[in-house]
């Protein structure tokens, strides 16, 4: 293992693994923060030069946090395929990165050797790709899964309608989900984030989305993303959930700063199919997003695209229905620009893909970052044309309760035209059937809310 | 059309609109005063339904009430209209403004503020480095501690947070309203001041440097696009560096469409009162 390159004349030397990845970033001001980042440009390419050259072994013989106290790192490096890892494991970070790109390489033989990987080499791998290197790579890999309808079909580009209100009134709710209904938005999820954390109220906006789904017949799945432990005991008391969510983290003190562990999501899948209302196989949410950790120090002195794939290495554990990175919500100190924050996007939807999950992105942005919708805008097409499974829709691009700016219902719409994609097939005969859509287009009707007032004259 | 004809069109109409506003080339046709377009931003503008012919434009008027989010806005095909797309535009300006600009001095003054700054040197690292915005120099430490009264009973200054103008929006109402309203009550309370590129943990460094009983920090909060002006209270008792985030009690949206500032002013004097009486702050004073 060498940890040592010389770069025009200049003699580059570093400590460890660890820090050879988090030098190997592209700028991140969350790296800085962290006080983990290189200190110049040339740095950070002698990095991504010693990274190339070491080996994947010493990729998985350097977890970023130790086997004895992180149960992520167990579950991944015992969930390895020792056949396959014996294969690859003399393969440079640098001659992998390569076999994504080769024309030689396709689905199929990804899906086999994506079973001999850790977090620390999919995040390294990511570290030496360029922008289109990640769109191209992740584009091989389409990831299907599960719950109420199939997500993940190659051609297919999904949305979750994400109706938020400022109350939780169930009114305004349920006129922001028809609005995004209107527009086509909803074929991966209806899945509201509310204000309260009340078991009551989670309980009573999923009999509202159950309501609406069963009498409008609705091919989708529903979920309130209330704290998995709420989510829990409303099923538990009866409420109908397709889905139970939760936001994760890379490490298993992170995962307990956001107040659960391994086995409150085991316990979570458990319940879903004793009581759940979704046909699964795949009953489970998880949001990321780079520099959580971090904000919890919960990071252990590793940089954040690491601590990312090690999100995903959580999440395959449970085989979720689906997984988005919440890309530009976390504000400036973790990524800056819409620079950092179109390359964190690309870098978590091809690290989730490798990862083998069927991998969406909130791209969005806060208003304290230099960002606009111009630069989401651009991200949602990049991404969607390397087969993101899916993204957000709010109303006109601003979410009203979580006081940040995502993807306008339309936006999936226009993207898919664009690109030719279709929402997931039996949605998209509701659509039609509802005259919004027609021949992968919407209709002039599309965008008026208010034909799902025809039969009741109210909101409900 | 032609280039020519362009260029013909494009003259023609300048010569128009400039003998307009010389009052006609003649000098008979006087100008004629036009009212500015709309603001985008007044909410009567935005409360417009936008959908052309909707099949139930009474139920649909019904909906956009029941929410302040950005329903029935129609669509220019599969894109925004014109309208909606500025006025988000429009406000999310307004936002950006708020988190990159400072605060006056001619409002410092008006309050009679003397003002410290945190370790940050400018408004990006404010942004990017939280860490620094809850520390001080040990100059600016020892200044505080000249300029200001040692071991009051509750200590309360402005800071700007993540918006300058949460604190021009409502400095110059709620702090007088708090101060009266502690002075009210006979408390001992030291002269407040402001303290630039500030986050909320910068009020531990505040508590345990002058030894103050009650510390109070009025920062402003992240913007939304709905409002910018947004300014909340974090209150604690004997605060100090590294303690749990759940020691502070929390007023927040505190702007004119939400806790005006004078009641809010009001209503803090009453809470701090109630925290020295209970000598606790957070989530134990709710217990």
């Amino acid at each position: 293992m060498i940890l040592k390159t010389v770069l025009s004349g200049r003699t580059y030397q570093f400590q460890s693994v660890k820090e050879v990845l988090a030098k190997a970033n592209e700028e991140k001001s969350g790296d800085v923060l962290a006080g983990l980042a290189a200190e110049s440009a040339s740095e950070r390419i002698a990095a991504k030069e010693v990274l190339a050259n070491l080996l994947l072994s010493d990729l998985r013989e350097h977890p970023s946090v130790e086997y004895e106290t992180d149960d992520i790192t167990r579950m991944d490096q015992d969930g390895v395929n020792e056949a396959i890892y014996r294969e690859i494991r003399g393969c440079s970070v640098g001659e992998f990165r390569e076999w994504l790109l080769a024309y030689s390489t396709d689905e199929n033989d990804i899906r086999r050797i994506r079973k001999g990987l850790t977090a620390e080499m999919i995040a390294g791998v990511a570290k030496i790709m360029s922008n289109l290197d990640l769109l191209y790579a992740a584009n091989k890999m389409r990831i299907q899964t599960h719950c109420n309808t199939t997500m993940g079909i190659r051609g297919t580009f999904s949305t979750r309608l994400q109706p938020n209100h400022p109350t939780d009134d169930l009114d305004g709710i349920t006129a922001s989900l028809y609005e995004g209904l209107s527009y086509g938005s909803g074929d991966a999820l209806i899945g509201l984030n509310p204000v309260s954390d009340s078991v009551a109220s989670c309980a009573a906006v999923l009999e509202r989305f159950a309501q609406i789904k069963e009498k409008w017949d609705i091919p989708t799945q529903c979920c309130v993303l209330a704290h998995i432990t709420t989510q829990m005991e409303a099923i538990r008391q009866g409420a109908p959930a397709d889905m139970i969510f939760q936001s994760i983290a890379g490490s298993q003190k992170g995962n307990e700063a956001f107040g659960f562990t391994t086995q409150t999501v085991r316990e979570a899948q458990a319940l879903l199919r004793r009581q759940g209302t979704g046909t699964g196989p795949n009953v489970l949410y998880f949001e990321t997003g780079q520099g959580s950790e971090l904000s919890s120090g919960a990071h252990f002195d590793t940089d954040q695209v690491t601590m990312e794939a090690r999100c995903y290495a959580f999440a395959k554990q449970f085989d979720p229905f689906m997984v988005n990175t919440v890309v530009g919500f976390i504000g400036p100190e973790y990524l800056y620009d819409s620079k950092q924050v179109i390359r964190a996007g690309l870098e978590d939807h091809f690290m989730g893909k490798l990862t083998g999950l069927p991998m969406g992105c909130d791209c969005c942005y806060t208003n304290h970052m230099q960002a606009d919708q111009n630069d989401l805008e651009l991200l949602t097409l990049a991404l969607a044309s390397a087969g993101c499974t899916y993204v957000i829709g709010v109303p006109a691009s601003d979410d009203v309760m979580l006081n940040y700016q995502s993807n306008a219902y339309q936006d999936a719409a226009a993207v898919r035209e664009i690109l030719g994609l279709r929402p997931i097939a039996e949605f998209e005969a509701w659509l039609e059937k509802m005259g919004i859509m027609e021949n992968g287009r919407l209709t002039s009707r599309a965008g008026d809310a208010s034909i799902f007032l025809e039969t009741r004259g109210g909101i409900a | 059309m032609t280039r020519e004809e362009l260029t013909s069109r494009v003259t023609q109409a300048v010569m128009e609109a400039l003998a307009r506003r010389a009052g006609g080339a003649d000098g008979t046709e006087a100008p004629c005063p036009r009212p500015p377009l709309p603001d985008l931003t007044d909410p009567a503008f935005k409360a417009q339904v936008l959908v052309e012919n909707p099949n139930n434009p009474e139920g649909l008027a019904q909906m956009k009430r029941r929410t302040p989010a950005r329903i029935a806005v129609g669509n220019a095909g599969p894109r925004l209209r014109t309208q909606t797309y500025l006025t988000l535009r429009a406000e999310h300006a307004g936002a950006q403004d708020a988190v990159f600009r400072d605060v006056s001095p001619e409002l410092l003054k008006e309050l009679d503020l003397v003002s410290f700054s945190t370790l940050c040197r400018d408004r990006n690292e404010h942004l990017t480095r939280p860490d620094l915005g809850r520390r001080f120099s040990p100059e600016t430490l020892e200044d505080m501690k000249k300029r200001c009264v040692r071991s009051p009973q509750v200590q309360v200054y402005l800071s700007d947070g993540l918006s300058s103008q949460a604190v021009e929006a409502n400095g110059a109402d709620i702090l007088p309203a708090l101060m009266d309203g502690l002075h009210d009550e006979g408390l001992r309370v030291g002269p407040p001041f402001f303290v630039r590129f500030g986050r909320v943990p910068a009020m531990d460094v505040v508590s345990e440097t002058l030894d103050a009983e009650v510390t109070c920090v009025l920062i402003g909060e992240r913007p939304g696009l709905a409002t910018a002006n947004s300014m909340s209270a974090y209150i604690s008792y004997r605060a100090t560096v590294g303690m749990p985030e759940s020691r502070r009690t929390v007023v927040s949206n505190i702007h004119a469409a939400g806790i005006p500032a004078v009641e809010a002013g009001a209503h803090i004097a009453q809470l701090i009162r109630t925290i020295l009486e209970k000598q606790t702050s957070g989530v134990e004073l709710q217990q």
